[in-house]
């Protein structure tokens, strides 16, 4: 019935470009990674078009949107699209949590010994004893120590566990109309996103200058560093959508009922904040 | 509201751009659906000539025509150009043209993010192809880039990942758009259990696309971080280990696998009750098997690796849980079989192949089950009995599927019937040719040379020239295909809306070919209309 006004748009322009800065973002960061020259040069292209064509993708269907183009069925292909991308992006997540796991549950045991990993040991890595956290039988990297959890990763759980507050009431705010509310709570939101980000970027400073905590600190420094790194882009990612959203939210572009942007936006914060109890849990604390 | 949606819709209609930019910019289901295939088509001649390259140094031991790293390089990029360059990309291009019609649905969900979805492809095949003119050379490693060999290889590692990485956005956005589609863009009255099987076999395969292609990225990532960030994931001097890569990559690459063969199931289920002029048997246990064997596809992934060293209760889990996927895909055989009992038969080109199909995958799947076996797995593994095994499930599978597909359904795309009797020839060279290329190679398996070598030891001679043969004359024998495509889309009988006799489903009721807008206003289903229901009258 609504699908018989389903808004199929004209030419798109932007999904070309996306693909051609995505074509240069790839083979610059290959070139990059080879110390080939052009790397950096055809990377920063890659980027600048990548972004130009985020700007130029949102900012039609924004106008779209505040056209009133979209029926109710479009607004649910978007729902549908936003849920099935966060559900690709914990499997993204999962594939490094695996790691994890494996390296604690598995790797390590048996290199020291446990199991079918006697021989291994007893040849190979005599001296080596399986403890977390480690940085391998040939320590790599150099002795390092390690975050306490219950320390500032404690106070960034609590920050973000906030966040996820403030979020809601900015949601609330904007389903009774109350515009000055939801960006304040929304600009809250903001803040504490930054907050994180700087606790974060501290630390990352800290393990590096002073606790000998590396990426190449053996398994522990890679699944530290790409758990909580990635995490940190996605938070990233994240906080420059919230932004977004709050500029539109003074922009008044949503309504009581049509706010679907809002939503989407809460949705991922969500799922970054859930990611970032998993890092908790099992990166600072187990 | 809605009018003024139409209006913007007609507007579109007036200013359809012509030549390159309207493919370029085209948010049409059926012109990206197109560009998918031809996509398909273009990669699966790019894979094929590699296939030869290979099967021209087996031809006979000692190396003759190309250096072994040439030959790694070959086996290496034919598996993922087939893979993700001609298999994946026609199953979406089928879904693309199919899934909106068979719905009765306008267009995708998403038509923008369509058309990225497509135009990701050519680039990020142009980043893995352009590898081989490298001085270092392409990837040589195998497809599966087992770590620490990908490691050790030359350039070409980071141009892989990142293509993978694309190939990845790719399959995640057109998986999330087809799973959008089906959930939401449903004529009113298509209710779930009234779906074609196609529809329903793409809308589990979306499913586990978007839930392992970002854990293939996750493992690449982790072999790129290795490579040149330090990082230790697969490095048992830092705690980590390879056998980990193995296992991330497999919990992505077991569904994968099913990813390339679900659609291939769809495709049959439409076509076997269409030529025998029955509904299709067993309707509901085809949705339940599917989904069966989807779940299983999750917790199997290690039998792809007993070698490798597992504790025996792993070997014993991996081992059962693999058999029992012989069960639903048992089901699905059953119902096949059983909707052609007693049926009116005709036997078409896609009857033709998709009974190539039920034979030949049934021959695959029980190989199959002979490599679920650990301790006879012990003895198959990395020889040619796999490759055999995997071509069997791949070519005569889901290619066959693939093939039965384009002539089910080209009458419908351009409006002209094939040339069948050049179709029926196409079928039966295909079918002599391609068992001349693999079955020999279960013998060559069995007697333990192992693949991924390009010499071998003499004993193994004539069943190579055999193969080789096979490949040479199956390879040539699909230009035919691309010639028979080419003459129906330049001219020929004229094909009615219906096609086919026995044709049920949305699809059949708007003309060939189809126009370039169709459903804009949803047909109404009942399950008079429905595929597979009948209302026992």
């Amino acid at each position: 019935m609504a699908q018989s006004s389903y808004f199929v748009p004209s030419t798109a322009k932007w999904p070309i470009v996306g693909s051609v800065g995505l074509f240069f973002f790839a083979l610059g960061a290959a070139n990059w990674l080879n110390q080939g020259a052009s790397g950096p040069w055809l990377f920063a292209i890659g980027v600048a078009i990548i972004l130009l064509m985020m700007f130029g993708w949102f900012a039609d269907v924004v106008r779209e949107s505040q056209a009133g183009l979209y029926n109710e069925a479009v607004d649910t292909s978007f729902r549908h699209g936003m849920i099935w991308f966060i559900f690709s992006e914990v499997m993204f997540f999962a594939a490094f949590f695996g790691a994890l796991f494996y390296a604690r549950m598995f790797s390590v045991p048996w290199l020291g010994g446990e199991g079918t990993g006697a021989m291994t040991n007893a040849l190979l890595y005599p001296s080596f004893e399986a403890v977390w956290p480690t940085h391998g039988p040939a320590q790599l990297g150099g002795d390092f120590q390690t975050i306490p959890g219950f320390g500032l990763p404690l106070l960034n759980t609590l920050i973000l566990l906030t966040s996820g507050v403030t979020i809601t009431m900015a949601h609330w705010a904007l389903k009774r109309a109350q515009r000055g509310a939801l960006i304040v709570w929304m600009i809250a939101t903001i803040v504490l996103a930054c907050i994180f980000l700087s606790i974060q970027s501290y630390e990352y400073v800290h393990a590096y200058r002073d606790l000998g905590l590396t990426l190449g600190s053996g398994i522990y420094g890679s699944t530290f560093f790409m758990l909580t790194g990635f995490h940190g882009l996605h938070v990233i990612i994240g906080t420059i959508i919230l932004i977004i959203v709050t500029l539109r939210c003074a922009f008044g572009h949503f309504t009581k009922k049509n706010h679907f942007a809002f939503e989407a936006g809460a949705w991922y914060w969500h799922f970054v904040d859930v990611v970032w109890l998993g890092l908790f849990i099992f990166v600072y604390v187990v | 509201m809605s009018q003024e949606t139409t209006a913007h819709h007609d507007d579109h209609h007036a200013h359809h751009p012509t030549g390159m930019a309207r493919w370029v910019f085209s948010t049409n289901h059926k012109e990206i659906g197109t560009m998918y295939l031809i996509f398909s088509l273009a990669m699966f001649l790019v894979g094929g000539a590699m296939a030869l390259v290979i099967r021209a140094e087996l031809f006979a031991p000692g190396l003759q025509l190309v250096n072994p790293e040439f030959f790694n390089q070959m086996t290496t990029m034919h598996a993922l150009v087939m893979i993700f360059g001609a298999v994946m990309p026609a199953f979406v291009g089928l879904a693309n043209w199919m899934v909106p019609l068979m719905i009765g649905a306008p267009d995708m969900a998403l038509p923008r993010m369509n058309n990225w979805s497509f135009w990701i492809l050519p680039f990020a095949f142009t980043l893995l192809l352009m590898t081989l003119f490298m001085p270092s050379g392409g990837p040589a490693s195998g497809w599966t880039l087992y770590p620490p060999l990908s490691l050790q290889g030359g350039n070409s590692l980071a141009f892989v990942i990142l293509a993978i990485h694309l190939m990845g956005i790719s399959s995640i956005m057109g998986a999330i758009n087809i799973i959008a589609t089906i959930l939401n863009m449903r004529a009113p009255g298509m209710t779930l259990l009234r779906m074609p099987l196609f529809v329903w076999t793409w809308l589990i395969t979306a499913f586990l696309l978007i839930a392992v292609m970002p854990v293939l990225a996750g493992a690449v990532t982790m072999l790129l971080t290795d490579r040149f960030f330090g990082t230790s994931f697969f490095n048992a001097a830092g705690g980590g280990d390879p056998v980990l890569y193995q296992h991330i990559f497999w919990f992505f690459g077991h569904p994968e696998v099913y990813i390339l063969i679900l659609p291939a199931f769809g495709i049959v289920s439409e076509i076997i009750p269409t030529f025998s002029r029955k509904r299709l048997f067993g309707y509901t246990s085809m949705v339940y098997a599917t989904a069966s064997i989807a779940f299983l596809s999750f917790i199997v992934w290690a039998h792809h690796m007993f070698t490798v060293g597992m504790p025996l209760g792993a070997m014993l889990f991996f081992m059962y849980a693999t058999m029992v996927i012989a069960v639903p895909t048992g089901v699905k055989i059953f119902n096949w079989i059983a909707t052609m009992w007693r049926g009116s038969m005709s036997f078409e080109t896609p009857m033709l192949f998709a009974l190539g199909f039920v034979v030949l995958f049934t021959i695959g799947g029980l190989s199959g089950l002979m490599l679920a076996i650990v301790p006879a797995n012990f003895q198959y593994h990395d020889t040619y009995f796999v490759v055999a095994h995997f071509h069997y499930v791949l070519v005569t599978g889901a290619v066959f599927a693939i093939m039965a597909a384009v002539y089910y359904w080209l009458p419908k795309w351009t409006g002209h019937m094939y040339n069948e009797k050049l179709g029926k020839i196409h079928f039966w060279w295909s079918t002599i040719w391609v068992n001349v290329l693999f079955f020999p190679q279960h013998y060559l398996g069995l007697a333990g040379m192992p693949r991924r070598i390009p010499d071998y030891a003499v004993q193994f001679t004539e069943f190579n020239m055999i193969s080789s043969i096979g490949g040479f004359m199956y390879g040539f024998g699909q230009l035919l295909f691309v010639y028979i495509i080419w003459q129906c889309v330049r001219g020929g009988e004229t094909a009615n809306a219906q096609v086919w006799e026995g044709a049920r489903g949305l699809e059949w009721t708007v003309p060939s070919p189809a126009p370039l807008h169709t459903f804009d206003t949803p047909p109404l289903v009942d399950d008079s209309v429905a595929v597979h229901k009948d209302n026992l009258s």
